[in-house]
C-alpha cells in the first residue's frame, strides 16, 4: 500500500469544542494485545447526524460503542482516554450505565425485537425506566415512538402480534421506535441497513433524515453512497486512526487526506 | 506548486477504462474543434468557400461527438457513483464537452462568412484577425492539454492568458469602426468582421473556462478570481 500520512485532517467546521452533546479525547480501545482503535479524538453535536466510515476492521464500530460503553460487555476490551456525554465523564464509576444506555441508544446491524408483541418491545425499556404513569401514557409512548420510526400505520392494528413476525425492514425500525421510546439524546446506528433490501433501506434512511435535528445521531456504514445520503458529517477511519473528520458534501467531492480520497473512489489496497 | 500526484488505479479497473474513454472522447472533440476553428480562418483568408463548407458540414460531427460524450459521462455517473476527484472529473467533462461544442459554432459562425466576404480581403486588418485566431487557438490548445494531462499549473497559466486576445479584440474593434467611419460603404463587410473577432475572443473565453475547470478538476479548488475585463467595446461604442 502506498505510503499514508498518519496524522487526522479535521476540517474548520469540526474543529474540537468542549461544548458538544458527546466528545470523545485521545480515545484508544484494546482487545486484549490489540489495539482497534489509536487516540481518537471527535465531537459528535446534537442536530447532526455524523457518519463512520471505513474497512472492514478499521475500527469505527469499536469506537460507536464506547458511546454508551457496550464495550464494557467485551472482558478482553479496554478503553483509554475521556468521553463525555454534556460535559460529564460517561466511564466514571459512578456512572449509572443503565441510565447512560436510555441516554445513548443503540441500534445494531442485525434486527434483534425481544420475542414478544409489537407493543412490548416499545413499552419494555420506559416501564423499566418508569417513564409511563398509567396505561394511557404508555398508549400514547408506544404509539409516538411507533409514529416517529415511521412503523404506526403499518403496524396499529397488530399491537399484540409478536415483533418478530415483522419483515426484516420492519423489524429495523421496530427496534429504532424501541430506541426512542426512552426519550434518548443520542441514537448510535451500527450498519442498520446492511441486512436489509433497498426498500427497507430507504425506508430507515428516510427515518433518519426524519429523526435528524431531534437525537443526535452516529451512524456507522459501509455503504459510503448511505453515508453521503443520510449525513451531515463523515468521518473517516482506518488502521484505528481517525483519517478525517468533515462536512459529508466535503468528504466525499473533495476529501483531504490521500487516504480518504483513495477509499472512497474505490483505490483501496 | 505543482499538479497533485496521481491517485493509484481503481481497484475495479474497468472504472480506469470508462474515465480513459471519456477523457479521450473529449480529447477527440478539442483537437477536432481546433482543426475547425484553424481551418475555417484559413478558409476566409483564402476566400476558399468550398472549404468553408466543408467546415459548415462538419460542425454535426462535433455535435454528435457531444451528445455522445454527455452521454457516456451520464452512464458513467449512473454505474459508478463516481465520488471526490472522480466525480469532479466527469462533471467537468460534462461541462467542457459542451464548450468545446460551442467553439465548433463559433468556427462555423466564421466559415458562414466566407462567401459573403470573398473578394473583400482588407489588408489593413487581416494580418491582425490572422494573429488573433493563431493566439486563441493556441490557447484553447493548452487549455486542451492541460485537461489532457490534468495540468492544473498549466490550467492556472491559461486561465490568465486570454487578456492579450481581449486586447487584440479591442484594437480590432476600433479599426473596424474607423474603417465603417471612414467609408460607410464598407459597414456591412466590417460588421461581418466584427462578428468574427467577437468570435475569436469568445473562444479565448471558452479556453480560459475549460483551464478553470480542469483545475477545480485536479485540486478540488477554483482559481482564485481574477479580474473580469468584460468586453470594453460594449461600453466604448462612441454615440
Amino acid at each position: 500500500m502506498a505510503e499514508y500520512d498518519t496524522e487526522t485532517v479535521v476540517h474548520e467546521e469540526m474543529t474540537l469544542r468542549n461544548d458538544a452533546k458527546m466528545t470523545a479525547r485521545d480515545v484508544s480501545v484494546f482487545y486484549g494485545q490489540k489495539q482497534a482503535v489509536r487516540s481518537v479524538s471527535i465531537d459528535v453535536d446534537s442536530h447532526y447526524v455524523t457518519a463512520f466510515i471505513g474497512p472492514s476492521g478499521c475500527g469505527k464500530s469499536t469506537f460507536l460503542r464506547c458511546f454508551n460503553r457496550m464495550n464494557d460487555t467485551i472482558d478482553i476490551a479496554r478503553v483509554e482516554g475521556d468521553i463525555d456525554l454534556d460535559g460529564r465523564d460517561i466511564y466514571d464509576p459512578k456512572m449509572d450505565v443503565v441510565q447512560l444506555r436510555a441516554r445513548v441508544g443503540m441500534v445494531f446491524q442485525k434486527p434483534n425485537p425481544f420475542p414478544k408483541s409489537i407493543y412490548e418491545n416499545i413499552a419494555y425499556g420506559p416501564r423499566i425506566h418508569g417513564l409511563a404513569e398509567s396505561k394511557t401514557d404508555m398508549d400514547r409512548i408506544v404509539e409516538t415512538s411507533l409514529q416517529r420510526a415511521g412503523l404506526w400505520n403499518e403496524v396499529k392494528d397488530r399491537l399484540d402480534e409478536s415483533g418478530t413476525a415483522l419483515s426484516g425492514g420492519q423489524q429495523q425500525r421496530l427496534c429504532i421506535a424501541r430506541a426512542i421510546a426512552v426519550d434518548p439524546e443520542v441514537i448510535l446506528m451500527d450498519e442498520p441497513c446492511s441486512a436489509l433490501d433497498p426498500i427497507a433501506t430507504a425506508k430507515v434512511e428516510e427515518l433518519i433524515d426524519e429523526l435528524q435535528g431531534r437525537y443526535a445521531i452516529v451512524i456507522v456504514t459501509h455503504n459510503m453512497q448511505q453515508a453521503a445520503r443520510v449525513s451531515q458529517r463523515t468521518a473517516f477511519f482506518h488502521l484505528g486512526h481517525l483519517v478525517e473528520y468533515g462536512p459529508t458534501d466535503e468528504i466525499f467531492t473533495n476529501p483531504k487526506a490521500d487516504r480518504t480520497r483513495d477509499y472512497i473512489t474505490g483505490r483501496f489496497g | 506548486m505543482s499538479s497533485p500526484p496521481s491517485p493509484p488505479g481503481h481497484t475495479v479497473k474497468s472504472f480506469d477504462d470508462d474515465l480513459r474513454s471519456l477523457r479521450s472522447m473529449i480529447g477527440r472533440m478539442g483537437g477536432l474543434a481546433r482543426k475547425q476553428l484553424d481551418d475555417s480562418i484559413e478558409a476566409l483568408l483564402t476566400s476558399d468557400e468550398e472549404a468553408a463548407d466543408r467546415i459548415c458540414a462538419k460542425d454535426k460531427e462535433l455535435d454528435e461527438m457531444e451528445m455522445e460524450a454527455e452521454a457516456y459521462a451520464i452512464s458513467i455517473i449512473a454505474r459508478r457513483a463516481p465520488m471526490a476527484g472522480d466525480l469532479r472529473e466527469v462533471i467537468a467533462a460534462l461541462k467542457i464537452g459542451s464548450v468545446i461544442e460551442r467553439v465548433g459554432d463559433y468556427a462555423k459562425n466564421c466559415a458562414r462568412r466566407v462567401s459573403v466576404l470573398a473578394g473583400h480581403v482588407d489588408r489593413g486588418v487581416h494580418p491582425g484577425i490572422a494573429e488573433m485566431a493563431r493566439m486563441a487557438s493556441s490557447l484553447l490548445d493548452d487549455a486542451l492539454t492541460s485537461f489532457a494531462q490534468r495540468d492544473s499549473e498549466l490550467a492556472k497559466k491559461v486561465a490568465a492568458g486570454d487578456e492579450a486576445i481581449d486586447d487584440y479584440y479591442e484594437s480590432l474593434f476600433q479599426a473596424l469602426l474607423a474603417q465603417i467611419a471612414e467609408d460607410p460603404n464598407q459597414t456591412a463587410t466590417a460588421t461581418h468582421f466584427i462578428f468574427i473577432i467577437k468570435n475569436l475572443e469568445r473562444v479565448g473565453d471558452h479556453a480560459t473556462n475549460i483551464a478553470e475547470m480542469v483545475h477545480y478538476s485536479a485540486t478540488g479548488d477554483h482559481i482564485a478570481d481574477r479580474p473580469k475585463g468584460g468586453d470594453a467595446t460594449e461600453i466604448s461604442l462612441p454615440l
